[in-house]
């Protein structure tokens, strides 16, 4: 029984450490899938986790701290938009900026407006009346914030948005081939700014998860990396909704292995533990290479009419 | 309109246009924090050319940017997004760290030098695991080098914590995780009083060296090719792949080297508190930013270094002042990088751009 709840805590844990990845992870796909490679989904995070603890600790509403880190993922779902659709930047640095930014000010201003470590009231757990009580299966997927169920929630949702609506269609669309798509009359440069505005508002609430759902605080680089994970996790997942899922439990499994082997004080230095997740995303990344995988054609790539 | 070459002067310039306009929207930010602007960036400058020392700190916080921005000139124009310099300058560090606890008793120019050497090898490996495996495995190579940057840190950690921890420290209790002092032979000559050391003329030698490398010879010309157009380097018989790892292999190398010039003449000693800003500083960051500030030209990244070390500098300078994080100066150069992404577009309309970025097109050729 000892080894039963050990696998159930920490199949638990992994479910509720998905989320952060599937929203930001998600998002990211909807902007790849359009063309546009967001490099700064963890300064966004950052920026949305900081507005979320920042509104929740001053009014104790943790849902008005999820609408400030909607507000907050949206600016900068802009801002990005602005200068790789519109300016048409090189994709891979301006999101470097938008991530060196987003630390930057996340951290700023938490000195100058919360300064010292603090927790908040987020969103706490709801037991799903009778699904909760069925043994193990309920101490895994129905004792969660609510940001986790609509973590999961998003990904049948994405799923029917890319693959069953005229929006999906023109996002692939803009991806695969924007010169075609923009002679039969998609506005690529409009789809994009959706797709990548959408994205900053997913990535903000992905930080939101953290700092008002998982772990109810803030700190300096809260994510420490989360966001290039999740980027990473859109090529593991192959573009789809469900590889997306599929990398992102895998991750969170590995994270909540590290964390039981840290609590158990298992053999396994705690630095090495700590290093696994990053090790396990460039081996898959490289163990993807051989696999046929279809990216965007024009991801990565500025689209200019008649250019 | 004036005829191309004024075009051409006043683009150039749009670099220094980002930073006017990064100043000003941290100005206005200042104001919304209710910190006067003018008396913060007057603590700013002053923190940074007040004096003497303080301009020897500014070139002292600009030699890592160097080194990393000369890295990143070679990389960059190699069509390889190098985002590593964190990771490598902690490998770099690490390792001078290593050899040069070991061999003690060497002569101070004999310890330095294989310092560095072991520095840059590190540096090397680091930043070559990466192009090896864009070449090889087609892994994204901007995700690769910040995944080996956490690695990188959590390896730092576990050696300062263990293996490589002052014996006094584990003999005192403190276990504070840092190295012993290195001997004092191994310190690099300094200019004193001031906290300048050899360091800078190191970088400088090595900038008019990437000159030359990436202008003067023919392996620098095939780098820069890679870069500016992968088909046509395909088809004119060059190794692309080869010359893939070879570009970031030597960005690693130059970032290496700068970790192991920043404990052999700054610190003395290797430290950490955990992340990698701790010891770095951001370095490998703000070095992508310097670089880019320079127009990937390792003489341009001089000056480029020189003022970003000033901003740095003068930030926490502006800290003690007006009480306003230094964590300000890595919010504007954010937003530097993004104003200098974004003013591409200026230059682009006048000159047809090589890409910065490629990857290897595929058997069937789709991406063209």
């Amino acid at each position: 029984m000892v080894i039963g709840s050990t696998i159930v805590g920490i199949l638990a844990s992994a479910i509720r450490l998905a989320t952060p990845y599937l929203y930001a992870s998600i998002g990211e796909m909807f902007g790849q899938m359009s063309g546009v490679l967001n490099l700064g989904v963890d300064g966004i995070m950052l920026m949305g986790a900081y507005a979320a603890f920042f509104t929740a600790l001053n009014t104790g509403s943790a849902a008005l701290g999820l609408m400030a880190a909607v507000g907050v993922g949206a600016i900068f779902g802009l801002i990005m938009a602005f200068v790789s659709v519109s300016l048409r930047a090189e994709q891979g640095i301006s999101g470097i900026g938008l991530y060196l930014f987003g630390l930057g000010m996340s951290t700023l201003l938490f000195g100058m407006t919360v300064g010292t470590v603090q927790t908040v009231n987020g969103f706490p757990p709801i037991s799903i009346p009778f699904l909760s009580d069925i043994p193990w299966v309920g101490d895994i997927l129905f004792r969660h914030n609510v940001l986790t169920y609509g973590a999961f929630a998003l990904v049948p949702i994405a799923w029917f948005i890319i693959n069953k609506t005229p929006l999906g269609l023109k996002v692939r669309a803009a991806g695969q081939n924007p010169e075609a798509a923009d002679s039969l009359g998609v506005k690529v440069v409009q789809v994009r700014y959706i797709t990548v505005v959408v994205g900053g508002i997913l990535s903000g609430i992905a930080g939101a998860s953290l700092s008002i759902a998982l772990l109810n605080v803030f700190q300096q680089n809260l994510t420490n990396g989360m966001g290039f994970i999740a980027v990473a996790l859109v090529y593991f997942g192959g573009w789809r909704p469900l590889g997306v899922l599929a990398g992102a439990m895998l991750f969170s499994t590995v994270n909540a292995i590290q964390m039981w082997l840290q609590v158990q004080g298992i053999g396994v230095p705690a630095d090495f533990a700590l290093m696994m997740p990053y090790v396990v995303t460039i081996l898959v990344l490289a163990a993807m290479a051989k696999r046929r995988v279809y990216a965007p054609a024009a991801l990565n790539k500025p689209f200019e009419r008649g250019g | 309109m004036g005829n191309k070459k004024d075009w051409n002067t006043l683009s150039s310039l749009t670099p220094l246009f980002a930073v006017l306009v990064a100043l000003l929207i941290g100005a206005l930010m200042l104001v919304a924090l209710g910190v006067n602007p003018l008396v913060a960036f007057r603590a700013l400058f002053m923190g940074a050319f007040g004096n003497w020392n303080a301009i020897a700190d500014t070139v002292v916080k600009a030699v890592p940017l160097l080194f990393v921005g000369l890295g990143i000139c070679i990389a960059f124009r190699g069509g390889v997004l190098n985002i590593g310099g964190e990771g490598q300058l902690v490998v770099g560090a690490l390792s001078a760290t290593a050899v040069t606890l070991s061999f003690p008793h060497l002569p101070g120019w004999a310890l330095i030098l294989i310092s560095l050497i072991a520095g840059g090898l590190a540096g090397a490996i680091w930043g070559g695991i990466a192009g090896f495996l864009k070449a090889y495995f087609n892994v994204n190579e901007i995700l690769s080098t910040i995944m080996l940057n956490y690695i990188a840190v959590y390896l730092m950690n576990y050696l300062l914590r263990g293996p490589m921890m002052d014996p006094l420290q584990v003999k005192l209790g403190s276990f504070i995780p840092q190295t012993m002092r290195f001997p004092r032979a191994a310190d690099l000559p300094r200019f004193a009083p001031t906290r300048l050391h050899l360091g800078v003329i190191i970088a400088l030698v090595l900038a008019v060296l990437v000159y030359v490398f990436l202008w003067r010879t023919t392996i620098g010309f095939r780098v820069r090719m890679v870069g500016a157009n992968t088909r046509a380097a395909l088809l004119a018989g060059v190794n692309v792949k080869r010359y893939m790892v070879l570009s970031i292999l030597l960005a690693g190398m130059l970032a290496g080297l700068g970790g192991a010039v920043e404990v052999l003449g700054v610190h003395h000693r290797m430290f950490t508190d955990g992340t990698a800003f701790g010891f770095t500083g951001s370095a490998g960051f703000n070095g992508i930013v310097t670089a880019l500030f320079g127009q990937l030209h390792p003489i341009g990244t001089i000056p480029a270094s020189f003022l970003f070390g000033a901003l740095l500098t003068g930030a926490n300078k502006m800290q003690r002042v007006v009480q306003v994080p230094s964590a300000l100066i890595g919010a504007l150069n954010g937003l530097i990088v993004l104003l200098v992404a974004g003013s591409e577009i200026l230059r682009r309309s006048s000159v047809r751009r090589g890409k910065v970025g490629t990857s290897i097109p595929d058997e069937g050729g789709e991406e063209w």
